[in-house]
């Protein structure tokens, strides 16, 4: 087949080379795609990245133990407060810190909106990349409450660098409370107008349901966490096997399914949001009254050795590890970010299907591309 | 003069026949100008319908979303639609450097005649056509897939493989479509016995024909406006843009008004399927009667007729514009398998139902 100017336009195999990317609409992002076709069925990925790399992690040895943090908020900048506090912990494990338990339970509360206002944000993009425009609209509505409250606590809506070692960085508005209640209320009832636009429509269901299988075993070895192994079986959730934090003293499940396919991931979101917000309301009450953040000396300086934390985002399993030659900046910094290990499997997931297919893999396994790209 | 015979406005029509002819003696002539003023008229009515549409589009799509949608320029924001027009003739018209350059300039002109050319057998009111054609709707299942030419020229020609690929899924969407077009047209052609709208309309005088028909036209009526959302590329059968696979298939690499005409052409399509499914299924500019009641048949009489035409018509155009805002999109391969598996024996065994019940004189 020869294209117009003359040149073959199929590779000597007979395929059909697209570039998915860096500039897409489904890309949510700089990702790039090279995909080779046979018609509309895929054949072959292969993920190119680097578009929108920033050097965090080099970039943090050279600033201090409190400076660091503010940079990772800028990596899943959906999930900024569960950065802060992924470094914020590894900090305090270096320092073998106590921190207050307030500033615990807040932190929790946190990181469970920082969840739900991802999964909400998820759920509208998904709805977006399957070509239906209006769920975008209303995720955004319970999201903007939910980023409402981030503004009354800290100042900013996405990157918010609260968390900081040692607790949080200022106690929480006197609003805070009665703005959680209201707003868990109105999500709560906003759950089945989702599931009405949404979960049972039969277009969404042949869409995703069989499509980008992806089995335990491959999750398993791919290194695949989060919602997205957790619908294949995988039980991996860090607030049930290593709580942190506060999760320790709430009743909540994992979200587990064994379906494997675009389906189940998206089940799995929409169950653990119900999660999230019955882990808020228990804790919402049970403020403790007392410190915010623990002392600290000003200058912040690790104990030589290597320390590492991890924390459940909304995408999965966020490392941080840090190498500490005792001196007031990190030697070294590697954070294991979710989106690069779940990245990884797109292949096989979306081997033999169709470009709609794709875009719902992408959609389903949720990909941030500054988290992956650091 | 057959175009001018069966005009309502017929004093209207006469006078300004009887006026030109007064100024121009030749009757070849004549017949040309006339012509030419329908034609320049139609599109005038065509392109101010579109500003409608498109503004209706936005405030129904902002009323499904818990949004407002313009409401700024002009009154209720009905202005904002001209001002994106003028936006978009002010816009260069980019042509790729290695596309085919007469092709592509041709594609969105192909795409403007071919709907434009369906709504020539329209009824819009009582007595008020363009061209009563005795095969009108063969003429209307015709002329409205030549549409398919200009896609497929437009995703071939802009030498972009999305555009390709967006061209490709359009050609097999379109006209696996027409086929459940043409069997539900069929239905409505066997119990009217003509294939004229105008006559189709004067059948109905008694009932709509979906209520006449009973369940296999209410059948023929779904699958209709199911088949023909498919065939003019709406939401959630708009494979062939797909913004969010193909980054706007087939005319990715239009820009300014070379793409206002696609979504010129887009309106007024679903203008002319929605026109069609009024006129075929709920009577067209016929009112509401009920046989026998005679008292209530006059007052229906009494609402202007072509305002029960666009009564319909923009009821049907209000359908489709909420699957399109509330329905996910379909992929490439479950797109045919609806069409070839689920609608297309539905309407054939649909047809025979039809013949059986016109044969028996079941319907009223």
């Amino acid at each position: 087949m020869r294209g117009l100017i003359g040149e073959d336009i199929l590779t000597e195999e007979g395929e059909f080379i697209i570039n998915m990317g860096p500039q897409h609409p489904s890309t949510h992002g700089v990702l790039h795609l090279k995909i080779w076709l046979d018609g509309e069925t895929v054949k072959r990925i292969q993920p190119n990245l680097g578009y929108i790399h920033r050097s965090i992690e080099k970039m943090s040895e050279s600033l201090s133990y409190r400076n660091f943090i503010f940079a990772t908020s800028r990596m899943d900048y959906l999930a900024a407060h569960v950065n802060n506090e992924a470094c914020a912990l590894t900090v305090e494990k270096g320092l073998q810190l106590e921190v207050p338990q307030r500033a615990k339970v807040i932190r929790t509360i946190l990181s469970e909106l920082t969840r739900l206002q991802s999964h909400q944000l998820w759920w509208g993009c998904t709805g977006l990349d399957l070509g239906g425009v209006t769920p975008f609209f209303y995720a955004f509505r319970e999201r903007e409450a939910i980023m409402e409250i981030f503004e009354e606590t800290c100042g900013a809506r996405l990157t918010q660098n609260y968390m900081v070692p040692g607790g949080i960085m200022y106690d929480v508005h006197p609003n805070f409370q009665k703005r959680v209640k209201d707003v868990m209320i109105q999500i709560k009832g906003k759950f089945e107008e989702y599931d009405n636009i949404m979960t049972g429509n039969v277009i969404l269901e042949n869409r995703l349901k069989g499509v980008g299988y992806l089995s335990k075993e491959d999750a398993l070895s791919y290194g695949v966490t989060g919602p997205t192994a957790r619908a294949s079986g995988l039980s991996c959730d860090l607030r049930k096997s290593n709580p942190y934090s506060a999760y320790d003293q709430v009743q909540f499940d994992e979200i587990l399914d064994t379906g494997g396919d675009c389906y189940a991931r998206y089940m799995v979101r929409m169950r653990e949001m119900r999660q999230s917000v019955s882990i808020i309301e228990q804790l919402i009450d049970n403020i403790p009254e007392g410190d915010f953040q623990a002392k600290t000396k000003n200058v912040i300086k690790l104990p030589k050795g290597e320390f590492y934390q991890r924390v459940e985002t909304p995408r999965g399993e966020l490392g941080v590890f840090i190498v500490s030659d005792g001196a007031a900046s990190p030697y070294r910094i590697k954070y294991r970010s979710p989106g690069f290990s779940n990245l990884s499997a797109l292949p096989i997931m979306a081997k033999g299907g169709k470009i709609g297919d794709l875009v719902a893999i992408m959609a389903t396994i949720d990909l941030v591309i500054p988290d992956i790209d650091r | 003069m057959r175009i001018f015979l069966s005009y309502s406005f017929s004093a209207l029509a006469t006078f300004i026949h009887s006026f030109l002819a007064g100024l121009i003696s030749n009757g070849m002539f004549l017949l040309v100008t006339e012509m030419v003023i329908t034609g320049v008229s139609l599109i005038v009515f065509l392109v101010l319908l579109c500003f409608f549409l498109g503004y209706m589009e936005r405030r129904v799509a902002a009323f499904m979303e818990i949004r407002l949608g313009p409401n700024r320029v002009g009154p209720q924001g009905t202005l904002q639609i001209v001002a994106d027009t003028v936006k978009l003739l002010f816009k260069e018209g980019l042509t790729p450097d290695s596309s085919d350059k007469f092709l592509f300039n041709l594609a969105p002109f192909i795409m403007v005649v071919a709907s434009m050319l369906v709504v020539a057998p329209i009824a819009f009111a009582k007595d008020f056509q363009l061209y009563d054609i005795n095969i009108g709707v063969l003429y209307v299942s015709a002329v409205s897939s030549i549409s398919v030419i200009g896609i497929l020229m437009a995703g071939w020609s802009s030498n972009n493989k999305y555009s390709l690929l967006g061209a490709m899924r359009s050609g097999a969407q379109i006209v696996s479509y027409e086929l459940s077009v043409g069997l539900s047209l069929i239905s409505i052609v066997i119990l009217s016995g003509s294939l004229s709208l105008g006559d189709i309309v004067k059948s109905q005088e008694n009932g709509w024909w979906i209520i006449k028909g009973h369940i296999p036209i209410i059948i023929s009526f779904v699958i209709f406006v199911i088949a023909s959302t498919a065939e003019i590329n709406r939401a959630p059968f708009d494979l062939a843009e797909a913004d969010q696979e193909l980054t706007g298939g087939f005319h990715t690499e239009y820009a300014g008004m070379k793409f206002a005409m696609f979504l010129l052409s887009e309106y007024i399509n679903l203008f002319v399927v929605s026109a069609i499914a009024a006129t075929l299924f709920l009577g067209g500019w016929m009112p509401f009667h009920i046989g026998g009641l005679v008292s209530f048949n006059h007052i229906m009489d009494y609402i202007p007729s072509s305002l029960w035409f666009f009564g319909k018509t923009f009821l049907v155009i209000f359908i489709i514009m909420w699957f399109r805002w509330t329905f996910p999109r379909l992929r490439v391969d479950q797109l045919l398998t609806l069409e070839w598996k689920y609608l297309l024996p539905i309407s054939m065994v649909n047809v025979i139902f039809v013949t059986v019940m016109a044969i028996m004189g079941w319907h009223l």
